[in-house]
């Protein structure tokens, strides 16, 4: 058996702050630590882990896409669905609602948060637009008599649009959580910046639905 | 005002529901995964042991088993489906519940942060409601087995792979393939989330939250292993989840990914029943594709935190510096990479074209370049030191045995011509028993008597250890070098008995032997279970650092904190493992000895001034 150490404690307390040869190139002190710097490392965590969250739901987005591919040259029982126009509208409207948010995003730099706001709730307008027009798809596809379960195109079509709803639903849910911080009164910087960063990293997930739809809109109506 | 206010960013909970129950400590939550796998462990034990009792003394009355599942077991003989069934949920339980949550939820939750200095995990919530998923999808395995909606099974009997047609069809594929499947494909489901939210949480941690000084090359390779095993769970299970949502579309709204047409199964033509609806053109390979996309990383997931453990406890053991840290890292990163160009090689009688399995064989083999270099670097580690040979060390000794003597078979299962023959015989299960089942085990043995002095304070039973290592150690090879013989005679997996098989016959002998084998290594495990109990409470008092190791988990107290370092986060000034350094005052440097600069001969300073 191993002696004991006990003088690890010393070493413990003087270890931070009393200067270091070797600077440390990462972690959160880059600065002796202050809360402004501890936000900011907090700040830079909410864009990590969306970045991160973000390469996991593109991934089952791969696997879906490459299931569509493969079942699509598999078999001779692929009958393509025509688009329902509406489809586009939903398009239009979630470009939209991505170039708004951009412009909410911008007025969060200015000092009132009411402009701010006002954005936010029209992009969230318009990501409810969205669903409802993508609803309405559905449903014109089901008066025609094509579900689910009709041909493989049409499965393909309900679930990778179903999954993309419920995605971006969640997004909606984000939206909603940036209006209700967004009425707190600033306070201090430490405030400031994660707000701003929960922006950030909301944002960044908005415009990656929409970049996820275009993307399924083309392979469902444009890829043959 | 220092920042020793601002860590407390969640003052330690005082309530018994959000201490122990709820708790966002990653501390806690690494202990309710360990736990949550202990539990899964010996569910999964009880059934490779009825397993074996079937396979070793068929036709043997069991009564306990005609009370327990009176139709699964008529008379209390086993019937095939109910062995089927059990294969399928050993199997299930032990690859998700067990090899996937003790490594990284367990051990890498508790550790990981304390490792690299931070005060808890980036988003101390994700990482409640990831155990509690996680929990969830337990619950709903366990449900399988009992709502399974047919009594002769145990759940499902599709094996843990759940290939289709078979598991897209519903109950009429056969027992347990109604409810139980919906339930076996929800349970996994919530699993891959659960274990989603935990890659998050990892990965962003590690990148996000390491202590001042702790660069990525002065990181333990724990954490190394851990960070790989986050990714590789990050990009492979959503696709296991997609894989999981198409199943289960074609199983209740009569879709048709996997499902091919014209099927005629259990004298029930498609489309002529309202049991089996119309299904045309799916691809049932199309299920493999997806399944071993995901499949292949996930026994990288297993194994690589045993890795990683192995490698800190063999230094620290063996008092020198990691052979090779760098080619170390980079080994894991290669065969982290190399896991997802490689899970053809388990379709090889899938009908592909010889030249998709040629290209599949020629990148599985390339896997041996990286564990090659991991194994030399662990023998390298290991030549001419003066090793202490406590618990942990030889289960670590251990770890290294079982992975070269199961990644050989590696070697040879990995080509496509050695394959076509040996495919789904005793072979298969050996090789991937050993490598990736066992030696993972063995990794957490090696992991839970490290690091037990950290996590209660006290020291696990020395002698109760060693029992417990040789007669496991002896135990495992005892069980499963016996299946690569008859593997090699050619005996088939998932049979549930050979009495009818003449060229089988005389294999009989060492079935049973391995079956012993196998009752004494389970029942050996006893010990363990006692041994972890007993010395939480009655074990010797640990003290700080009782191993004399060097990485941060050593600086704080045992058991540590609920912010860990109480407030004052330690900084780095070295490299992970410097033992043994020419000129240092003591046979190890902690990472955070600000102390005396020393000549720097062989420690593995990530930082070259």
């Amino acid at each position: 058996m191993a002696t004991m150490v006990t003088s690890t404690k010393t070493v413990t307390k003087t270890g931070k702050g009393s200067g270091s040869k070797f600077p440390g190139p990462n972690g959160n002190g880059k600065k002796n630590g202050h809360e402004f710097l501890d936000a900011d490392s907090r700040a830079h965590r909410y864009r990590i882990g969306m970045w991160v969250g973000l390469a996991s739901i593109a991934m089952m987005f791969t696997a879906l896409s490459s299931a569509y591919i493969v079942r699509a040259a598999s078999a001779n029982d692929w009958f393509p669905l025509a688009m329902p126009r509406v489809l586009l509208a939903s398009t239009a409207i979630i470009l939209a609602s991505s170039a708004t948010f951009e412009v909410a995003r911008r007025k969060l730099k200015a000092p009132t948060v009411a402009a701010y706001s006002r954005w936010l709730l029209i992009t969230a307008f318009l990501g409810l637009a969205f669903l409802v027009s993508q609803l309405i798809a559905w449903r014109q596809l089901r008066a025609q008599g094509v579900y689910l379960s009709t041909n493989p195109h049409s499965s393909f079509f309900y679930l990778l649009s179903a999954a993309h709803a419920i995605h971006l639903f969640g997004g909606l849910l984000a939206l909603l959580y940036l209006l209700v911080r967004a009425r707190h009164v600033l306070s201090d910087g430490a405030v400031d910046v994660r707000r701003r960063a929960a922006a950030d990293a909301v944002g960044i997930y908005w415009h990656f639905m929409d970049v996820l739809w275009i993307y399924l809109f083309l392979l469902l109506f444009f890829w043959r | 005002m220092s920042e020793t206010h601002e860590v407390h960013r969640h003052p330690a909970p005082t309530g018994f529901i959000r201490k122990y129950i709820f708790s966002v400590d990653h501390k806690v939550i690494g202990i309710q995964y360990i736990m949550l796998a202990l539990a899964a462990v010996v569910v999964g034990m009880l059934m490779s042991l009825l397993m074996r009792l079937n396979l070793s003394w068929p036709g043997t009355k069991w009564s306990i088993l005609e009370t327990l599942f009176p139709a699964g077991a008529p008379g209390g003989v086993m019937n095939p489906e109910f062995y089927l069934s059990l294969v399928t949920m050993h199997g299930t339980i032990m690859v998700f519940f067990v090899l996937t949550t003790a490594p990284q939820g367990g051990f890498g939750n508790y550790f990981l942060p304390i490792q690299i200095g931070a005060e808890d995990m980036a988003f101390p919530v994700l990482n409640m409601l990831s155990f509690w998923v996680t929990f969830v999808g337990f619950i709903v395995i366990l449900a399988a087995i009992f709502l399974s909606g047919s009594d002769s099974t145990v759940g499902p009997i599709g094996g843990w792979t759940g290939y289709a047609p078979l598991s897209a069809l519903g109950a009429i594929a056969g027992p347990g393939q109604g409810m139980g499947m919906n339930l076996w494909i929800i349970s996994i489901a919530i699993f891959c989330v659960g274990s989603l939210l935990g890659a998050l949480n990892f990965i962003t941690t590690l990148l996000n939250m390491r202590t001042r000084g702790m660069s990525l090359m002065r990181m333990p390779l724990t954490c190394w292993a851990w960070f790989t095993t986050a990714v590789l769970a990050l990009l492979s299970f959503p696709v296991l989840l997609g894989g999981g949502i198409l199943l289960l579309l074609d199983r209740t709204a009569g879709t048709s990914f996997f499902i091919p047409g014209g099927l005629y199964v259990s004298g029930v033509l498609s489309g002529s029943n309202p049991n089996f609806p119309l299904h045309t053109g799916g691809s049932p390979i199309l299920w493999q594709h997806l399944f071993w996309f995901f499949g292949h990383p996930e026994v990288y997931i297993a194994i690589l935190p045993g890795m990683g453990a192995t490698s800190h406890i063999l230094a620290t053991f063996a008092r020198k510096p990691v052979f090779g840290y760098r080619a170390m890292v980079f080994a894991i990163f290669a065969i982290g990479l190399l896991g997802f160009f490689v899970w053809g090689h388990h379709m090889f009688i899938s009908g592909m074209s010889p030249y998709s399995a040629i290209a599949f064989s020629v990148l599985t083999l390339s896997i041996g370049v990286p564990s090659a270099v991991k194994t030399f670097n662990w023998i390298g580690t290991l030549w001419g030191a003066r090793i202490r040979f406590s618990t942990p060390m030889l289960f670590a000794l251990g770890f290294v045995s079982l992975f070269v003597a199961g990644g050989i078979t590696g070697l040879i299962l990995g080509q496509s011509s050695l394959d076509l023959p040996m495919h789904d015989t005793y072979i298969v299960p050996a090789h991937f028993h050993l490598v990736m089942g066992v030696a993972s085990i063995f990794g957490m043995f090696a992991a839970t008597y490290f690091w037990f002095p950290k996590m209660f304070g006290r020291l696990m039973n020395e002698r109760l250890g060693q029992i417990h290592f040789w007669i496991t150690f002896v135990g495992v090879y005892s069980i499963f070098v016996p299946m690569h013989v008859m593997g090699l005679v050619g005996m088939p997996r998932r049979f549930s008995s050979f009495t009818e098989y003449e060229f089988l016959k005389e294999l009989h002998p060492l079935v049973v032997f391995v079956s012993i084998a196998a009752i004494i290594t389970i029942t050996i495990q006893l010990l363990f279970y006692f041994n972890v109990f007993w010395s939480m409470f009655k074990g010797k008092k640990a003290g700080d650092n009782p191993w004399e190791a060097t990485t941060l988990e050593w600086n704080t107290t045992s058991p540590p904190p609920h912010d860990n370092f109480a407030g004052v986060i330690p900084s780095v000034y070295r490299g992970p493992y410097e033992f043994a350094v020419p000129g240092a005052p003591k046979d190890f440097l902690m990472q955070a000895d600000s102390g005396a600069e020393v000549t720097s001969g062989n420690g593995h300073n990530g930082h070259k001034h």
